[in-house]
């Protein structure tokens, strides 16, 4: 019987090579299989980031962001499926620790008149909606990357990719996301992708009548929303979380969760 | 090594099922990665196109005033000249595209109560009325025009009693 030719190490070597090579190999076929991205005309999501900016005390609590956000997204119309909704906050005196919270049927219906006038409590509207976070913990625990932030600053969902696994769900401290019941997915505010992208104002912000919300462009620099974070002292929800939210409210009380 | 050579053969194998394995794996790997997933971030980018594309139910004011170009001057030095068409009007892209296909118009009193309704809630400087008492709860357009409700309407006797 002759000597083997292979030890150990070349066993490794050549083996080790040719691990590579395959995945090497497999790299550059998955580039083939994919092509040139496409692009959609006129719009460059580099030169974009968007966010959002509300004004509390212009909130009148119409309950038209609701309203136009279900009928422009078709967002399953029971009233636990929300992509924005609005609530009531009612703080007595120096009760911030325990505001009352109402938001019945996401104020799709607008609000019945509960509390009294000149009783010492507070009452506003606190609309809500996806923060978009630049740094968002529903991006980091999805197991497949069915959703993400784009290039322009928006948390969007990939309902073709996603398998419904809740993660995401769980994860979001806002509560921003639900599982459409029709197609088992998660669905969340999109930003109204579609409209943005094609120099439309989002849904929620084209039908509030006092301008309580309003879309802007962090990356246009003649966008008002400049002047508005120059001008107003604004904060975001839950800071302490560090989630790089985008959504910057004017007037927010300290008792908002 | 002797040994090692003599049983050779279970070796053999082992490296065909090794080969066999990664041979699977990078079948599997091309086929399930969707298309061009990485190039962008940890997605597959082609779900940017997914979102983009749904046509628009709001059609914007803009769009509105393309057409509707008295709507300009009529709502001149309102309040409510800021207010966009669809707030009220609701989501009118199907006329905007097609204006044969006519929006209904809104109910004049239902309308107005939807934002003018007091509420201890809204902000103290936005008007509010309560409808019960406001003016015997008259329907709303008699005594104002829906696109300028600080002007009364086009009948004279009514802005009679706005003075
Ligand atoms: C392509 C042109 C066009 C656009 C864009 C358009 N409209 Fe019209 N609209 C018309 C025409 C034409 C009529 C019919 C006028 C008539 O019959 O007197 C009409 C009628 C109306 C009416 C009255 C219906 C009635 O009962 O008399 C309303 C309300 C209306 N449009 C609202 C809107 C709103 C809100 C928008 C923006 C989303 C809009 N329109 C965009 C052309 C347009
Ligand atoms: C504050 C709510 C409101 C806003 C904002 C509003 N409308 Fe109207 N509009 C009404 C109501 C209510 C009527 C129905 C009047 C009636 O039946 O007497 C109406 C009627 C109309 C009509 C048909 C009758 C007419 O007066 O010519 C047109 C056209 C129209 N609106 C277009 C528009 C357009 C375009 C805009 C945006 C520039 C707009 N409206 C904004 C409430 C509104
Ligand atoms: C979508 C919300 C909305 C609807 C619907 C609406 N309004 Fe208004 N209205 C406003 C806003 C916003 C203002 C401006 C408030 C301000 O600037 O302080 C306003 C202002 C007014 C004013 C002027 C008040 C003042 O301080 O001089 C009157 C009057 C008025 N509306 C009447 C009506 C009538 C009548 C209707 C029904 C045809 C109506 N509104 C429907 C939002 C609305
Ligand atoms: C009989 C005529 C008449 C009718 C009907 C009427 N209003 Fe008025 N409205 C007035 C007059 C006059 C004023 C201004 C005087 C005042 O502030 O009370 C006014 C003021 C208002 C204001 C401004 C209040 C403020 O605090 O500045 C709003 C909002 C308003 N009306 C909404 C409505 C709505 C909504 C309806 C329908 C439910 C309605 N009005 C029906 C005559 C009328």
């Amino acid at each position: 019987m002759s000597e083997a030719k292979v030890d150990r190490r070349d066993f490794l070597s050549s083996g080790g090579r040719f691990l590579l090579l395959t995945s090497a190999a497999a790299a550059a076929y998955e580039h083939v299989l994919a092509g040139a991205p496409e692009k959609a005309p006129n719009y460059k999501t580099t030169e974009h980031w968007w966010a959002m900016t509300i004004d509390i005390d212009r909130c009148i609590g119409c309950g038209n962001c609701v309203r136009a956000c279900k009928t422009e997204n078709d967002v399953p119309i029971e009233s636990s499926f929300f992509r924005t909704w609005v609530e009531r906050y009612h703080v007595e005196g120096t009760e911030m620790e325990r505001p009352e919270v109402d938001s019945p049927n996401g104020g799709y219906d607008g609000f019945r008149e509960k509390y009294k006038a000149g009783e010492g409590s507070k009452d506003f509207f606190v609309p809500k909606l996806c923060n978009h976070c630049a740094h968002s913990p529903c991006v980091q625990v999805c197991p497949v990357g069915a959703t993400f932030v784009s290039p322009d600053g928006v948390v969007m969902v990939d309902k073709a990719y996603c398998l419904g696994c809740r993660y995401c769900v769980l994860a979001c401290p806002y509560g921003c996301r639900f599982i459409d019941p029709r197609t088992e997915t998660v669905d969340k505010c999109s930003l109204c992708y579609h409209r943005i992208t094609k120099g439309l104002t989002t849904a929620c912000c084209e039908t509030c009548p006092t301008g309580a919300r309003k879309l802007g462009d962090l990356k246009n620099p003649n966008d008002p929303i400049h002047e508005f974070l120059k001008n107003h002292k604004v904060h975001v929800l839950k800071p302490q979380m560090a989630t790089g939210a985008k959504v910057f409210y004017h007037a927010l009380d300290g008792s908002v969760r | 090594m002797r040994h090692l050579i003599k049983d050779k053969e279970h070796l053999f194998r082992m490296a065909a099922l090794f080969v066999a394995g990664i041979f699977m794996f990078v079948i599997l790997r091309a086929v399930m990665v969707p298309k061009g997933f990485g190039t962008l971030g940890h997605y597959r980018p082609g779900a940017l196109e997914d979102n983009a594309k749904k046509t628009p139910v709001f059609a914007g004011k803009p769009a509105c005033l393309e057409c509707h170009t008295d709507m300009v001057e009529k709502q001149k030095g309102s309040k409510h000249a800021a207010i966009n068409c669809e707030a009220c009007h609701g989501a009118q892209g199907v006329h905007a595209t097609d204006p044969e296909k006519k929006p209904i118009r809104p109910d004049p009193k239902a309308v107005c109560l939807v934002c003018h309704t007091a509420n201890v809630a809204k902000p103290k400087g936005f008007p509010q009325i309560d409808p019960k008492t406001h003016m015997e709860g008259g329907p709303c357009n008699e005594c104002h025009a829906p696109h300028h409700p600080e002007k009364g309407p086009e009948k004279p006797a009514v802005q009679e009693a706005k003075k």
